[in-house]
C-alpha cells in the first residue's frame, strides 16, 4: 500500500515552472482590465455623478436658484454672447443652468436611490414570500404582480402623479411602489429555484437552523440579481423623473432644480434657446449610460452561471 | 391548445377588470375626487354642486357598480373638458397612435433583427460592435430628449423633416423612429444573445453532426427557435409603445392618445384621463393576447401543453 | 481485415482566456471494418473530443487540431479527415459517419417533429424527395422499435420518454447506412433497463448493417457486452488498447486495473471492498512532460516523471503505454 509520499512529485520541477513573471502578471490584470472595461466606465461615470452632486457647492460657485433677469437666456459660455461665470448658459429666468444640472444630479440619485430601496424592499418580501409559501397565496400574489406589470406603466404613473400632485416624496413612492412588482418576480423566480435545487432540504438534513439557512444559502443567491436589476432600475427611474418632470408632474422648478423640469422649461424655449434642454438631457444621457454600462458589467460578474471563457 | 388559449383570455379578462377597478380608485385616492377635478379656485358649494352630479356623494359599491356598468359599455361620462361624450375623443385619436407606433415597431424591426443577428454570428465583428453601441444607446438615450435634439437640429436645423403635426407622410420618421429606438435596442441585445445561445445548444451541434447545409442549419434550426423569444418581446414592445408613446406625441405635436392624454393632465380631465387608461389597457392585453396567440403557434411544447 | 479508420498522433487544444487545455496529447488507434470499439476514461481524460475534433465539431475557436492524421476509407478511397475542407467533412458527417449523442433531450430540436428529423438527413445525403424520405422515415421508426411509427412521425421530442428519443437518435444515426457509428455515451443518461434495451437494439443494427462503431462511455460494465476491443484514455493520452477479453483477464496499465477494480462484479468473492482510485484527475491546463497517472499510480518511479510513456506492445492487439512491467514485477525494458 502506498503512503501519502507517493503521491507528492519526486522532483520538483517536473510541474511545469508556474511562477509569473511581474510582467506576466500585468499583462493578466490588463487582460481583466480590458475585458470588463464597461464595467469600468460605467463605474467611473456613476462615482462623477455622486460626486458631483454631492460636491455641488464645491464645484459651482453659482446657486441654482438667483434669479438675474439681466443675465437671462444667455448661451453656453463658448458661443456668442457667453460668459464663463455661467457656463451652460441660464434659463428664462436668468439662473445659470450648470449649477442647476449639477444640484439636479442631487434629487436624480436620490429618486433612483430611494426609489430602489423602497421597491427592492417591498417587492423581496413580497417576492420571497410568495416563492417560498407557494400555493393559493403565490398564485394571489403573482397575479397582482402580473397585473401591475402587464399594464401600460407610464400611462399609471402619470395618472397617480397627476391625482397626488407634485412632489419629491410623491415621486419617489410612486416608483417605490409601482417598481417593486419587478423586484418581486426576480426574487420569486430565485426563490423557486433555490427551493428546486434541493439547497435548503440538504441544508435542513445537515442540520442548519432558519437564520443560518437565510443567511448563508438564500440570500447569497438573492444578492447577484437584485444588484443587478436595482442598477438598471435606478437608471430606469431617473429616466421616468426626467418624464415626470416634463409633463409637470414632478417637482415644480422654483422649489428645486430637477433634469425633468428642466427640460420641461427648455422645451418651451427649444428652436431659439436649445441649450436649456440639451445640457439636463446630456446629464440624463451621461448618467443612464454610465449605470447601463455598469450593471451589464455586474450581471456578467455576478451570475456564475454566465462566467464562460469569452473570446 | 384552446385550452391554453381560454385561460390565456381568461385571465386577460381578469386582469382588464382590475384595470377598471384600479382606475376607479386611484381617483378616490385622496378621498375627494371632486375636489381633485374641479379647478382649485372653486367654492366649496361649486365643489358640492360637482359632487352631487357626478354621483360621488353614493355608497361606494354603488359608485363602483355604475362605474363597472358604464365601462362594459364604453362609457367614462363625458370630458369635463370638452364637455362631449370621453371615449369616442380617445376612438378617434387612435389611428395616429397605431400609425405611429407601427411605424416605430418596424422601424425598430427591420434595423435590429438583422444587426442582432449579425451580431449573433460574427461577435466580435464590426457589425457586431455597432449593434452593441445601437442597443447601448437605445437603452440609455431618454428618448424624449433625442425628440427634442433631433426636432431642434434635423427639423428646424436642416430642414430635414416636418417636426410637428401628422400632415405628411414625413412627419411620422422622426417620432417613429425616436419610439422605436429602445426597442431597437432591446431586439438587437436580444436577437443577438438568442443566436447565441441556440448555437451553443447540443441539438445545433446534432444538426451539425448529420452534415446539414449551413443554410439549413440558420433557417430550420437557429432562426426558428429564435423566433419563440422574439416574437414575445414583439409583442411586448408594440403594447408599451401604444401605451407609452406620450412624451413622443407631446413633443411632436402628433394627434394620438399619448398628446391627448398629456393634455388631459394639464387640464386635470379626469373622465377623460380614464377613459385613456382603460382603453390604451384593453389594447395592451389584447395585444398580449395576441402575441400569446403566436407563441404557442410557433413552439409546439405550448401548444400540446406541457 | 481492413482497416476503416487510422488514427496517428491526434493532438488538439482549446486556447480559452484561463489557459490553454490541453485535451488530446497524441492518441492512436486503428478500427476495422465491422468492428465495434469502446473508449473509455473518466470525464476530461478527452473521450469525447477525440472523437469530434476528428469531424471538426468542436467549436473551432478556442478549439484547434494541432497535429495528427486520421485516414478514413471514405467512399472515394482513403482520405485524411483532418485536412478535409468543411464542405467535404459535411458530406461525411451524417453520410458516412453517423452520430449518437448522449442526452437525448437536448440533442434534438425542440420545436421540429422528429419525423422531420430524421427525414432532413436522408434528403440531405441520399437526395430523396420528401415523401420517399418520409417514407423511409417511418421504415427507420419501425425497426429502432418505437411503436405506432405513422403516427409517432409528427411527434415532438418533448413527447417522448428517454429511451424512445435515444432510439430516434439511433434511427438518425443510421439513417443513411454509415460506414462508422459513433456513439458518445449514448446510455449514460437513461435507466438501467432502458440500457439494456438501447444497447440491444445497437446490437441489432449492427449485425444488419455490418457497421463499424466507436462507442465513447465511462461504463465498463456496457463495454464488456458490446465491444470488441477497447481504448482505456486518461488525460488525454491513450493508456491501454487491447480485445475486451484481454483488457478484462489481463490489464495491464495501473488505471485500467483501478478502473476495474472500482467495479462491483458478480462474481468478486464476498464483502471485498470496492476500491476507488486515489486522487484526481490531472489538470489539462499544465502541458505535462511525464506519464499523467503518475499522481495516482502505486508503480510510479523515476521514469515515469520522466518522459511521457509510448504504447509498448504486451501481445498482438494488446497495448499499454506504461513503464512498469506488471508482469514481471519490475520497471519495462524498451
Amino acid at each position: 500500500m502506498a503512503d501519502n509520499e507517493a503521491f507528492a512529485p519526486k522532483t520538483a520541477d517536473s510541474l511545469l515552472d508556474t511562477e509569473k513573471t511581474f510582467k506576466d502578471k500585468l499583462a493578466y490584470f490588463g487582460r481583466f482590465l480590458w475585458r470588463d472595461k464597461g464595467g469600468i466606465i460605467g463605474l467611473v461615470v456613476f462615482l462623477i455623478v455622486v460626486l458631483a452632486a454631492i460636491f455641488a457647492p464645491v464645484i459651482t460657485s453659482q446657486s441654482p436658484f438667483d434669479q438675474n433677469l439681466r443675465a437671462s437666456k444667455m448661451p453656453p459660455a463658448w458661443q456668442e454672447g457667453g460668459d464663463w461665470e455661467h457656463p451652460f448658459g441660464t434659463d428664462s429666468l436668468g439662473k445659470d443652468i450648470f449649477s442647476r444640472v449639477i444640484y439636479g444630479a442631487r434629487v436624480s440619485l436620490m429618486v433612483g436611490l430611494f426609489g430602489v430601496l423602497i421597491a427592492g424592499a417591498l417587492g423581496l418580501i413580497i417576492g420571497a414570500i410568495a416563492g417560498y409559501v407557494g400555493g393559493r397565496l403565490d398564485a394571489a400574489i403573482m397575479g397582482g404582480v402580473n397585473l401591475i406589470l402587464s399594464l401600460p406603466y407610464l400611462l399609471f404613473v402619470v395618472f397617480i402623479a397627476a391625482v397626488l400632485g407634485r412632489s419629491l416624496l410623491n415621486v419617489i413612492l410612486i416608483f417605490g411602489i409601482t417598481d417593486a412588482p419587478i423586484f418581486a418576480r426576480v426574487t420569486r423566480g430565485e426563490v423557486l429555484r433555490i427551493r428546486r435545487s434541493g439547497y435548503i432540504e440538504s441544508a435542513i438534513s445537515a442540520g442548519a437552523r432558519w437564520p443560518r439557512i437565510i443567511f448563508d444559502h438564500i440570500i447569497p443567491n438573492l444578492i447577484g440579481p437584485l444588484i443587478t436589476l436595482a442598477t438598471f432600475e435606478m437608471s430606469a427611474m431617473i429616466f421616468y423623473e426626467a418624464g415626470l418632470g416634463f409633463l409637470g408632474l414632478s417637482v415644480p422648478p422654483n422649489e428645486f432644480p430637477t433634469w425633468g423640469n428642466m427640460l420641461a422649461a427648455g422645451r418651451k424655449y427649444m428652436t431659439s434657446y436649445p441649450w436649456m434642454a440639451s445640457f439636463p438631457g446630456l446629464a440624463i444621457m451621461f448618467t443612464s449610460l454610465g449605470m447601463n454600462l455598469l450593471g451589464d458589467w455586474l450581471r456578467d460578474v455576478l451570475d456564475p452561471r454566465l462566467r464562460r471563457s469569452r473570446k | 391548445m384552446t385550452k391554453y388559449l381560454l385561460s390565456k383570455i381568461t385571465q386577460s379578462l381578469v386582469l382588464l377588470f382590475g384595470v377598471v377597478f384600479l382606475v376607479f380608485f386611484m381617483v378616490r385616492i385622496t378621498g375627494d375626487p371632486a375636489a381633485l377635478m374641479m379647478p382649485r379656485e372653486s367654492s366649496p358649494e361649486q365643489i358640492e354642486a360637482f359632487r352631487e352630479k357626478m354621483g360621488f356623494n353614493d355608497p361606494i359599491l354603488v359608485q363602483f357598480s355604475r362605474f363597472l356598468k358604464g365601462a362594459v359599455r364604453g362609457d367614462f361620462g363625458a370630458s369635463l373638458h370638452f364637455k362631449t361624450p370621453a371615449m369616442p375623443l380617445v376612438l378617434e385619436r387612435l389611428p395616429a397612435t397605431v400609425q405611429l407606433a407601427s411605424t416605430g415597431l418596424l422601424m425598430a424591426v427591420i434595423i435590429g433583427i438583422p444587426i442582432g443577428l449579425v451580431g449573433g454570428f460574427t461577435p466580435g465583428s464590426l457589425i457586431d460592435s455597432i449593434g452593441r453601441f445601437i442597443a447601448l444607446m437605445g437603452q440609455s438615450v431618454p428618448n424624449f430628449w433625442l425628440g427634442l435634439m433631433m426636432i431642434i437640429y434635423l427639423g428646424v436645423g436642416l430642414g430635414w423633416f416636418p417636426t410637428f403635426g401628422r400632415d405628411e407622410w414625413k412627419s411620422v420618421v422622426m417620432p417613429a423612429f425616436v419610439l422605436g429606438l429602445p426597442v431597437m435596442g432591446q431586439l438587437v441585445r436580444l436577437t443577438r444573445s438568442s443566436v447565441l445561445e441556440i448555437r451553443g445548444e447540443d441539438f445545433i451541434r446534432t444538426a451539425h453532426s448529420k452534415g446539414l447545409k449551413p443554410n439549413t442549419i440558420y433557417t430550420k434550426h437557429v432562426f426558428r427557435n429564435i423566433a419563440i423569444p422574439l416574437i414575445s418581446v414583439i409583442g411586448v414592445q408594440f403594447g408599451y409603445m401604444l401605451g407609452g408613446s406620450i412624451y413622443i406625441e407631446a413633443i411632436f405635436s402628433w394627434p394620438g392618445m399619448g398628446g391627448l392624454l398629456e393634455q388631459s393632465i394639464g387640464w386635470r380631465d379626469f373622465p377623460l384621463i380614464q377613459a385613456i387608461a382603460v382603453f390604451t389597457s384593453l389594447v395592451v392585453l389584447a395585444l398580449n393576447l395576441l402575441t400569446d396567440l403566436a407563441y404557442s403557434i410557433v413552439d409546439p411544447r405550448i401548444r400540446y401543453g406541457r | 481485415m481492413t482497416k476503416i479508420l487510422q488514427v496517428k498522433n491526434l493532438v488538439t487544444k482549446f486556447y480559452t482566456l484561463d489557459g490553454v487545455v490541453n485535451a488530446v496529447n497524441g492518441v492512436s488507434f486503428d478500427l476495422d471494418e465491422g468492428e465495434t470499439l469502446a473508449i473509455v476514461g473518466e470525464s476530461g481524460s478527452g473521450k469525447s473530443v477525440t472523437m469530434m475534433s476528428l469531424l471538426g465539431l468542436i467549436p473551432m475557436p478556442p478549439g484547434k487540431v494541432e497535429d495528427g492524421s486520421a485516414i478514413f476509407e471514405s467512399e472515394d478511397g482513403p482520405r485524411n479527415l483532418l485536412e478535409m475542407s468543411v464542405e467535404e467533412l459535411r458530406d461525411i458527417r451524417g453520410g458516412q459517419i453517423g452520430f449518437i449523442f448522449q442526452d437525448p433531450i437536448s440533442t434534438l430540436n425542440p420545436i421540429l417533429t422528429i419525423g422531420d428529423q430524421i427525414a432532413e438527413t436522408l434528403t440531405r445525403h441520399k437526395g430523396l424527395t420528401q415523401d420517399e424520405a418520409r417514407n423511409q422515415a417511418i421504415q427507420l421508426l419501425e425497426q429502432v422499435g418505437i411503436p405506432d411509427p405513422e403516427l409517432r412521425y409528427k411527434a415532438y421530442p418533448f413527447q417522448f420518454s428517454g429511451g424512445m428519443r435515444q432510439r430516434v437518435m439511433i434511427a438518425i444515426a443510421v439513417s443513411c447506412t454509415p460506414k462508422i457509428i459513433i456513439a458518445d455515451e449514448p446510455t449514460t443518461a437513461l435507466d438501467v433497463t432502458v440500457q439494456a434495451q438501447i444497447v440491444e437494439l445497437f446490437k441489432q443494427l449492427r449485425e444488419a448493417l455490418d457497421v463499424a462503431a466507436i462507442w465513447i462511455t465511462h461504463d465498463l460494465g456496457v463495454v464488456a457486452g458490446i465491444a470488441d476491443r477497447v481504448l482505456v484514455m486518461y488525460g488525454g493520452r491513450p493508456v491501454e488498447i487491447a480485445t475486451v477479453d484481454e483488457l478484462y483477464d489481463n490489464p495491464q496499465h495501473p488505471y485500467t486495473i483501478g478502473l476495474l477494480g472500482a467495479l462491483p462484479r458478480l462474481d468478486s468473492e464476498e464483502s471485498k471492498r470496492l476500491v476507488s482510485i486515489k486522487g484526481t484527475p490531472p489538470d489539462l491546463l499544465i502541458p505535462l512532460q511525464h506519464c499523467p497517472f503518475a499522481w495516482r499510480c502505486e508503480y510510479a518511479f523515476d521514469r515515469c516523471w520522466e518522459e511521457i510513456p509510448p504504447l509498448y506492445k504486451v501481445d498482438e492487439r494488446h497495448q499499454t503505454s506504461c513503464f512498469y512491467d506488471l508482469e514481471k514485477g519490475g520497471p519495462r525494458h524498451d
